[in-house]
């Protein structure tokens, strides 16, 4: 008897950024600009009712879907801030990280043989979600020349008209793009023409220095068929409390909540408490880092324009993806740890039209950005 | 947050920082930066810029006490003349009118604890309308003007992440 890896998981490669972990792992004197997720820590006022739920021993399972209070403040933030308007009994699921709404979604909705349309380069998780449902990811590359943006055209040369489903991310992990509502517009008419269902992780959307967020959802006919993710791990800096949701019509979060119900039961109890606290009162905070991150985004994407590297203007999220000044991207960010002892992540592993690039993350404090970028300098001249 | 309140919290963050760096964070041309400074510094709103020292790196060390002063007052002397006679010794850092069980709390450094000590009995006690000094020495620095101490370095995320 041998643990032979069933057929999916064997078909699914390793992650392309676990190889640069334990290079970087290999020295301590390491800046790195590798890392997605804030450098802040949560709010005190979100870590102050963590610690009080504990010591009034609030440890035990809540409903399934998520506590009823955390719901309703989940609803009404998403329809104050982005007019995502959703009934918290029916319409919203609590989740262990944005991470388990997608792997929810990809499950209840995909069959083996399923087509699911990706705009990359994306979050590095969608792929092998959809390959663990047992579908089939059909790659659509989007290109620096249209700053990241999914474009129809972008759809149609790619062939997602025959998916049955579409993958995409804004403000996007790793290339820091953003879409207006104008933009997204083409891209629903699509989903619309060609009956695809959306997916669309929006944990980024309080990320978005340039304009305000839009979420495809709200754009006419996209409600049905739309999910849309978010959480608490990038604008509370909450990523270990892993609490996330998602939004859907009934029946929709009636299927995902199927399969939750059945493997995590329900999402961290603590972490509940903590996220019902942060939407209550920690806006000032959010604003804060939102600034803090803004201004470490000017500093950079202009460092790379004095150093004549080419970088479209990242408008969310903390990642910039300047072009790699070398040919092969895994070969630059690999000698750049080994002689400057700075950590980039190469942008081929985040999908199709990565290559050439490199995913800059600016959730690090400015002395080491500048100090990085330097060195990123001296290592390119 | 308008220019001014902006380039004085990145100063505040780290004073170093050149004029090109803090136009970038601001989105400010460097003529702008520099205009903003220049008028923060004659309205007398910046009124210096330091290092923040970890004297314990530093050889010889550097001995520093926080001192708790009661004073009383009589018709021709207020708080503002005992403040002005003491903040002119080189030896005194800070001081501050406070609320409370005491007056003033003033910060003195020195090179060992005897010239401390030998400063306050000789130099601070005898000022007539001193009644009361209370002497901390300080022991260990964790936060110095919002900047922490310690090894920094505790940034434990994974060095490469989703
Ligand atoms: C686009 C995107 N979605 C989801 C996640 C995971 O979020 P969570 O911590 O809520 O599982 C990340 C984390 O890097 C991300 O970048």
């Amino acid at each position: 008897m041998t643990f032979e890896p069933s057929e999916r998981v064997a078909g699914v490669p390793p992650s392309g950024i676990r190889r640069f972990f334990e290079i970087a792992e290999e020295y301590d004197d390491i800046i790195s600009l590798g890392v997605g997720e804030p450098d802040f820590a949560p709010p005190w006022a979100a870590r102050d009712a963590a610690i009080a739920s504990l010591e009034r021993g609030q440890t035990s399972y809540t409903a399934n879907r998520g506590m009823r209070e955390l719901r309703e403040r989940i609803a009404v933030d998403a329809d104050e801030k982005y007019g995502l308007s959703y009934d918290p009994d029916e319409e919203v699921i609590v989740t262990s990280g944005a991470s388990e709404a997608v792997d929810l979604a990809f499950r209840a909705f995909l069959d083996p043989g399923d087509s699911v349309a990706v705009a990359q380069p994306c979050y590095i998780s969608y792929m092998p979600g959809v390959q663990f449902a047992g579908a089939d990811v059909v790659d659509v590359p989007t290109r620096a020349a249209d700053e990241f943006k999914l474009t129809r055209e972008a759809l149609e040369a790619s062939g997602a008209a025959e998916a049955d489903a579409l993958v995409m991310c804004y403000p996007n992990n790793p290339t820091g793009a953003t879409m207006t509502r104008a933009e997204l517009e083409p891209v629903a008419a699509f989903a619309r023409e060609h009956d695809l269902l959306v997916f669309s992780d929006e944990i980024y959307s309080e990320l978005s220095y340039e304009h305000d967020h839009a979420s495809i959802a709200t754009l006419p006919g996209m409600r049905e068929r739309t999910v849309v993710f978010n959480g608490f791990s990038k604008a509370y800096a909450m990523t270990g409390l892993r609490l996330g949701y998602a939004l859907a019509p009934a029946d929709a979060v009636d299927a995902m909540n199927r399969i939750h119900q059945y493997t995590m039961l329900s999402a961290p109890t603590t972490a509940q408490h903590a996220a019902v606290e942060a939407l209550d009162s920690c806006g000032d905070e959010v604003r804060e880092m939102r600034a803090q991150y803004d201004r470490r985004r000017n500093f950079v994407l202009s460092r790379f324009e004095e150093m004549g590297i080419d970088c479209f203007p990242a408008a969310g999220a903390f990642y910039a993806f300047p072009e790699c000044p070398w040919a092969d991207s895994d070969e630059f960010a690999e000698a750049l740890i080994e002689e400057e002892r700075v950590a980039v992540v190469p942008g081929n592993v985040f999908g199709a039209g990565g290559e050439g690039h490199l995913r800059v993350s600016y959730a690090t404090s400015l002395g080491d950005l500048k100090e990085a970028m330097a060195r990123i300098e001296s290592f390119i001249t | 947050m308008s220019d001014r309140e902006e380039i004085l919290a990145l100063l505040r963050e780290n004073a170093r920082y050149s004029t090109e760096d803090l136009a970038r964070q601001t989105d400010l041309a460097p003529e702008e930066v520099e205009a903003v400074i220049e008028e923060l510094e004659t309205d007398g709103v910046i009124k210096g810029y330091q290092a923040v020292v970890d004297w314990e790196k530093v050889e010889p060390e550097r001995v520093r006490a926080a001192v708790e002063l009661n004073v009383t007052l009589d018709r021709e002397t207020g708080y503002d003349d005992i403040a002005e006679r003491l903040a002119k010794f080189p030896e005194v850092q800070g001081l501050r009118l406070v609320s409370g069980d005491f007056d003033f709390a003033m910060e003195v450094e020195g090179d060992s604890m005897s010239e401390v000590s030998r400063f306050i009995s000789e130099q601070v006690a005898p000022v007539p309308e001193i009644t009361q000094t209370v002497t901390h020495y300080i022991m260990e620095s964790y936060k110095e003007r919002g900047v922490e101490f310690g090894d920094g370095h505790d940034d434990d995320r994974l060095s490469i992440s989703p």
